[in-house]
């Protein structure tokens, strides 16, 4: 809570900044509208102003200013605008009892939410054996490990339309599967590195105490390796579900979905409205927050029933 | 039937041979550390190449490895046109910008505490956003060609790099400063010869990361519109007329220059933080 005023700073700076740009990014925009609905502007038209700067164009025609906040097609929309159509698309739905229809963006959020959490799901799984095979096979850590690593340079993007191909050209339905496979591609690799180092984080002293216990591998693994990579695990389930929803999100950008946040995006560039891209982005910001938070509160709660402070 | 016995016996060979490298006397030795993983590149790729014999899975599905060799070899003069677009211009070009403008962010706003106890949470929470979804907007404002997939990728960078650089600079402790002090060193002096190298761990912590979203950003970029060449251009439209050979080809390309660039940073890492406990052999 010590950081809540310069965090509330930074923001209002940022809002600040936003609004300061729009005025600019928009005016040609609104003097071409002006324009059109009859009103004076100087220059008076579109090819004498295409040829003027923007700041001479502000000072200019300052009556045309206010305009500039409130385009339905803006290049730059205001916060204000985009937190409206945010509100349009599930609040105002919600209370009219159509928070589930195709419109709105609770329902394409929720797609989207299926899709990370099973691509988490996925890549943590993938993530936490592939941690115990290296910690117990030397083998598995040589061949493995450079693989790993070399994966994440190797760009999904580059991979996710090969993807959806591949998964629909042997017959899976729907576009669930690649696109959590395509998420669980960018997640397994954070919780693959936190939890082998979290399973070698016992020391030696440690696992000759078991050894002097007589307790047997799987033992050592339940009762020391386990839980003193927990702390490991949730710092990377952390990383891992931000990736998981960047996957799903670049899953759903290429070639024609029509269901998710992403898809949104698309149809948002394909038929001009930005607002609907803002709202979408804005949407997916949220559910970043909002799922990190819920992994964080869940870190807090099991480290201190551990006992592990952290 | 008989490539599948084909792959099977490559399987296990190659599996043999690496389970005796890494019982072998010298499985410290770098040779087996660099070649138990490049044997078992070679054995899935082998394998790749026999399964798609064996089950005679079409071209449009999946090619086999030597298909894509093919492919490659016979549209090198494509590949090359479309690397320089997306790679060199897009992705190059905005990584370096985004790091100018984050380190000089971080440099300008450290020097109040305030403002840097307000940056790190908001960047470390920028950082995780799905920032990829500007890239449609970015390409309205600067165009189809490399510009926008430039402002993308300084976009997508930025944030990693200026959570990294201001935790860096922050990274010296009281000691530290305080002999520098007894030095008489000024601001500036303390900055150069003791706090950005002291930082440089971490920025290159931040780099790293920002190698794969560089390419990342170039090539989503592309998705939105670009010029008839570029990666993710040749990417999009070689699904659609099922040029999967070709598509193939340059995710070897994308993988090859995202391994490249990121060595290439990992390397710079090398000669710059020698001194650091995790560089010391």
């Amino acid at each position: 809570m010590r950081n809540l005023a310069p965090v509330l700073v930074i923001l209002t700076v940022i809002v600040g900044i936003w609004y300061a740009a729009v005025t600019p990014m928009n005016i040609r925009m609104a003097l071409d509208q002006a324009d059109r609905a009859g009103f004076n502007v100087v220059p008076d038209d579109a090819r004498g102003r295409r040829d003027v700067s923007v700041w001479v164009l502000l000072a200019n025609n300052q009556q045309h200013i206010g305009s500039t906040f409130d385009l339905e097609r803006s290049r730059l929309p205001t916060p204000t605008q985009v937190g409206r159509e945010l509100w349009k698309g599930t609040g105002e739905m919600a209370l009219r009892g159509r928070a589930l229809s195709k419109r709105s963006l609770i329902y394409h959020g929720w797609i989207t939410l299926q899709s990370t959490f099973w691509g988490f799901l996925l890549g943590v799984t993938v993530g936490i054996l592939g941690a115990v095979m290296i910690v117990y096979s030397r083998v598995a850590e040589l061949s493995l490990m450079p693989w790993a690593i070399m994966s994440q340079t190797i760009p999904i993007v580059a991979l996710a339309p090969m993807i959806i191909v591949l998964s629909s050209q042997l017959g899976i339905e729907g576009r669930g599967v690649p696109k959590a496979i395509i998420s669980s591609y960018l997640c397994f690799f954070p919780v693959l590195v936190g939890m082998t180092k979290g399973l070698r984080s016992p020391n030696i002293s440690q696992l000759d105490l078991l050894m002097t216990y007589n307790a047997t591998g799987l033992q050592a693994f339940l009762k020391l390796r386990l839980p003193a990579s927990i702390p490991f695990l949730f710092t990377s389930l952390k990383v891992g579900i931000a990736a998981a929803l960047v996957g799903t999100i670049v899953g759903e950008l290429p070639s024609g979905a029509i269901n998710g946040l992403g898809a949104r995006i698309l149809i948002g560039d394909q038929f001009g409205t930005p607002l609907a891209i803002w709202s979408a982005l804005l949407a997916a910001a949220i559910i970043a927050g909002v799922l990190v938070t819920l992994l964080d509160l869940l870190q807090k709660v099991t480290l201190y029933r551990m006992g592990i402070r952290a | 039937m008989n490539w599948l016995v084909f792959s099977l016996i490559i399987l296990l060979g190659g599996l043999t041979i690496n389970v005796g490298l890494a019982r072998s006397p010298w499985h410290g030795a770098s040779f087996v550390r660099v070649a138990i993983p490049l044997v078992f590149g070679i054995t899935l790729i082998t394998l790749w190449e026999g399964l798609v014999r064996a089950f005679d899975v079409s071209p449009v599905i999946l090619p086999a490895p030597t298909a894509v060799a093919y492919a490659f070899a016979h549209s090198l003069d494509i590949l090359i046109i479309d690397f320089r677009q997306t790679v060199l211009k897009g992705a190059l070009s905005g990584f370096f910008i985004g790091t100018v403008v984050a380190i000089g962010t971080a440099i300008a706003i450290d020097r109040w505490s305030f403002l840097t106890r307000g940056l790190l949470p908001i960047g470390n929470f920028v950082a995780a956003l799905p920032i990829v979804g500007i890239a449609p907007i970015l390409v309205n404002w600067f165009g189809f060609d490399w510009q926008s997939k430039a402002a993308v990728v300084v976009v997508m960078v930025y944030f990693p790099i200026l959570v990294n650089t201001v935790q860096g600079l922050r990274a010296t402790d009281v000691m530290q400063r305080d002999l520098m002090q007894t030095y008489a060193a000024g601001y500036l002096q303390t900055l150069i010869k003791l706090r950005l190298p002291a930082a440089m761990p971490f920025l290159f912590n931040g780099l790293k990361i920002a190698t794969t979203l560089a390419l990342i950003g170039a090539i989503v970029a592309e998705y939105f519109g670009s010029p008839t060449r570029g990666m993710g251009f040749r990417i999009s439209t070689g699904v659609g007329v099922l040029a999967i050979d070709l598509v193939w080809a340059e995710i070897a390309v994308a993988a090859f220059s995202g391994s490249l660039f990121y060595g290439t940073m990992a390397l710079i890492e090398r000669r710059v933080t020698f001194w650091h406990p995790s560089q010391r052999k």
